[in-house]
């Protein structure tokens, strides 16, 4: 870099006006420029991507396709939510895979943020002891690695429980199952003919009550007026199918696990590597979304709470009312990275034999049918679109939380 | 934008580097000096590694025998322990360059993943092990019973087959690591314990008391073991091959890392070519023509290994059975070297 000593050149130039730039340093040219280099470089990145592996695959004498996925599978899986057998082809292992993955997250989502949203609420509590309490709780979890608190749980705690053969719940003749270190095996629910009255009745209770619920708060909006929109919702999603059950005749019953050679059978077994793997991600989540809810809540100036004590609300409704909202928009878009991060963590399930999708689909599949390609292209898409229906719910939900200007 | 597009760009352009599996796998054995042996995460008498990281056994003796065949040093490999689930991309991806892992020669391994078997080094079959407690005598009287194995195995497969075909009700959990297959049988998840049946003798070793635990008499599959190689490297293949057939012809002509030496001097035309007094068989091979003298220098016949790392005289104890020499009633047999 020069540096202009020369006073008259640079009054002159001031009044020839901007200076010519060479062309290199226009801006435009040169962005353009960039843009065609930088997608020259995808283009051939991708391109020799695929002729490497195409490469790779024939000098291998493989070919690549996914009619592998119509051939039989040959292989048992622990735990199925739909019909499965030796029989059932490579895409089946596929459904069996999805299905027991999302069962983990969503159950482990559900209750992580309950117990996350309680820890991260009592860690701002006034008293002490609980405060402490959930501090400890925060850091004993998240400092210790996940895949340890999955081995903690599966082979530590599972195994403090009685063997097969003499279970927990012989006491109540198996009314409630059997608990043993062979999983829980609960009474199996065995639905009767009417009672999809029952649950045509949840259905139309939730449908339901998003109506009323919507009705009353425009009328809230224009009257001021309330209503009790909690309890007609339960109601509606609890009282009127229950009603309906008992009318027709309590169309459920349960088929009960007996205690066999082996342990108890029949029933609905729950898999120990299922509980195992339930508990430690959702209380590992928990932590972080403990401190995620109580940042949210920290982040909201203390002039709420105290604007609204002054209008003579009461500390539930006052958190409930106005801190919560409020926090939300705060807490939502990190709590969606927790989903996230939930939802792919239930791949360390392979360390236990829970059979989700990386395990029984990305890894025994994978092995017998030998198309590792094709199978980890389909694993990895089926993570990005979860991901991505993840996000976009939560900023559906996040947009519908934001401030409304009135 | 511009910065996603660079990632992208860049992560495409990462992955272009990366190796491609190489058809000469003589030559980048030879330029990087050692062997890359894929082996198991630890099972006695086949492969496992002592207190200083030193491996030993029946499969790590066919990778020392190519070494020895190769590089006149046994020596010369460099291993990798894997899980069943990976190994068969371990050694197509090109990480390694054999897998030695009581690995079982079967039609889909061979036609279906690019693979070639190079031999057997191990004739086995699967069976059961459970507790003593439960009064099992048979197989067949394992209805309603859990059992616990490893994923990416034909032993899942051959369980699967086994109690489907004798309408047996069973639940089946596939574990990724050895390791934990033995804890979860252990602490009393399944009664029951599938795996090769050579692998069950050491397997129960690991167990906190071996003595309570049976081996049923069922063997409900058969398990060639033996070395793969990737498709389409013949050179290599034959390497491999000839070289473990080496340690087979040795025994049956009486060869051993003993007496090696003065078997040199043999009248017999067999010997002779063996350890290349006569004839150039390492021409056709493209290594030294004493690979088969060093393999049984440096590493001993096929019976002498057998004998070493898991006959009677050792912790597992496994008698010779169906691995004796063809001509002492077994099915060990090796093409001539002629
Ligand atoms: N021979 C069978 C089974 C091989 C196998 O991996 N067996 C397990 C025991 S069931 C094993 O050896 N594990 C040792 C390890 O993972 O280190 C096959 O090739 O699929």
């Amino acid at each position: 870099m020069t540096v202009d000593t020369d006073g008259v050149n640079a009054v002159d130039q001031m009044e020839k006006g901007p200076q010519k730039t060479a062309f290199f340093n226009n801006p435009k040219i040169r962005s353009s420029v960039i843009q065609v280099l930088l997608i020259g470089i995808l283009i051939y990145g991708v391109w020799s991507l695929i002729s490497n592996t195409a490469a790779n695959l024939s000098a291998q004498s493989k070919s690549f396709g996914f009619g592998f996925l119509d051939n039989a599978s040959g292989f048992d899986v622990s735990q199925s939510l739909i019909e499965y057998s030796r029989a059932s082809s490579f895409w089946t292992v596929y459904q069996v895979g999805l299905l027991n993955t999302l069962l983990v997250a969503i159950t482990g989502i559900i209750l992580a943020t309950l117990v996350g949203f309680s820890i991260g609420i009592a860690r701002l509590s006034s008293n002490w002891i609980v405060s402490r309490a959930a501090y400890w709780y925060v850091e004993a979890l998240r400092n210790i690695p996940l895949l340890l608190w999955i081995f903690i749980f599966y082979f530590g705690v599972l195994r403090l429980l009685p063997s097969k053969r003499e279970p927990l719940g012989t006491s109540l003749d198996g009314a409630l199952g059997y608990l043993s270190i062979g999983g829980w095996i609960a009474p199996k629910p065995v639905a009767g003919d009417m009672l999809w009255l029952t649950g045509l009745a949840v259905l139309f209770g939730i449908v339901a009550s998003f109506i009323v619920s919507s009705w009353a708060k425009k009328r809230q909006m224009r009257t001021g007026q309330q209503f009790p929109t909690l309890y007609v919702i339960l109601g509606l999603i609890i009282g009127l199918p229950a009603a309906l059950f008992i009318v027709t005749g309590l169309p459920l019953s349960f088929e009960y696990p007996e205690i066999g050679r082996f342990g108890a059978r029949g029933g609905m077994p729950v898999l120990p590597e299922f509980i195992a793997l339930l508990t430690a991600l959702s209380i590992y989540t928990s932590a972080f979304i403990a401190e995620i809810v109580r940042a949210g809540i920290l982040a909201i100036n203390k002039g709420q709470t105290e604007a609204s004590h002054a209008l003579g609300l009461r500390p539930g409704p006052t958190l409930n009312l106005v801190i919560i909202p409020q926090a939300l928009r705060v807490i939502i878009p990190p709590l969606t990275n927790q989903f996230l991060n939930l939802t792919k963590n239930s791949s360390l399930a392979v360390a236990i034999a829970y059979p989700e999708l990386v395990s029984i689909f990305a890894g025994t599949a994978l092995n017998q049918s030998g198309r590792e390609v094709e199978i980890i292209m389909i694993t990895m898409a089926t993570y990005l679109t979860l991901s991505l229906l993840t996000s976009t719910f939560m900023n559906w939900y996040n947009n519908r939380m934001a401030l409304i200007e009135r | 934008m511009k910065a996603k597009l660079l990632s992208a760009a860049f992560g495409a352009a990462l992955s272009v580097t990366a190796v491609n599996a190489s058809a000469a796998t003589l030559d980048d054995v030879k330029s990087k000096g050692f062997i890359q042996c894929g082996v198991s995460q630890g099972l006695p008498g086949f492969s496992q590694p002592d207190s200083s990281g030193n491996w030993s056994g029946l499969d790590v003796d066919v990778c020392r025998a190519v070494a020895a065949a190769v590089f006149g040093d046994a020596g010369k490999v460099k291993y990798t322990p894997l899980s069943a689930k990976e190994r068969f991309t371990a050694l197509s991806s090109g990480e390694i360059d054999i897998l030695s892992r009581n690995t079982t020669w079967t039609a889909t391994r061979d036609t279906q993943l690019g693979l070639n078997f190079a031999g057997v080094n191990y004739y086995d079959g699967q069976g059961f092990m459970v507790r003593k407690e439960l009064g099992v005598s048979s197989a067949l009287e394992l209805s309603g019973a859990s059992v616990c194995t490893q994923t990416g195995t034909t032993t899942e497969i051959n369980a699967t087959d086994y109690f489907t075909v004798n309408k047996m009700e069973y639940e089946l959990v596939a574990f990724e690591k050895n390791d934990e297959v033995v804890a979860a049988y252990d602490s009393g998840r399944c009664e029951v314990l599938t795996s090769d049946a050579s692998q069950l003798y050491s397997l129960r070793l690991k167990l906190t008391d071996p003595n309570v635990h049976v081996v049923l008499p069922e063997i409900i599959s058969k398990e060639p073991l033996g070395p793969v190689v990737r498709q389409g490297d013949d050179q290599w293949f034959n390497i491999v091959r000839w070289s473990f057939s080496a340690m087979v012809n040795a025994e049956e002509l009486g060869v051993t890392s003993e007496n090696v030496d003065e078997m040199k001097k043999s009248e017999n035309p067999g010997i002779k070519r063996l350890l290349g007094v006569e004839g150039n068989f390492g021409e056709g091979l493209g290594i030294p023509n004493e690979w088969a003298y060093n393999i049984v220098k440096h590493v001993g016949n096929y019976g002498e290994s057998f004998d070493k790392h898991v006959g009677p005289e050792t912790s597992l104890g496994i008698a010779r059975g169906v691995n004796a020499l063809w001509s002492k009633g077994g099915v060990m047999y090796a093409p001539p070297i002629r």
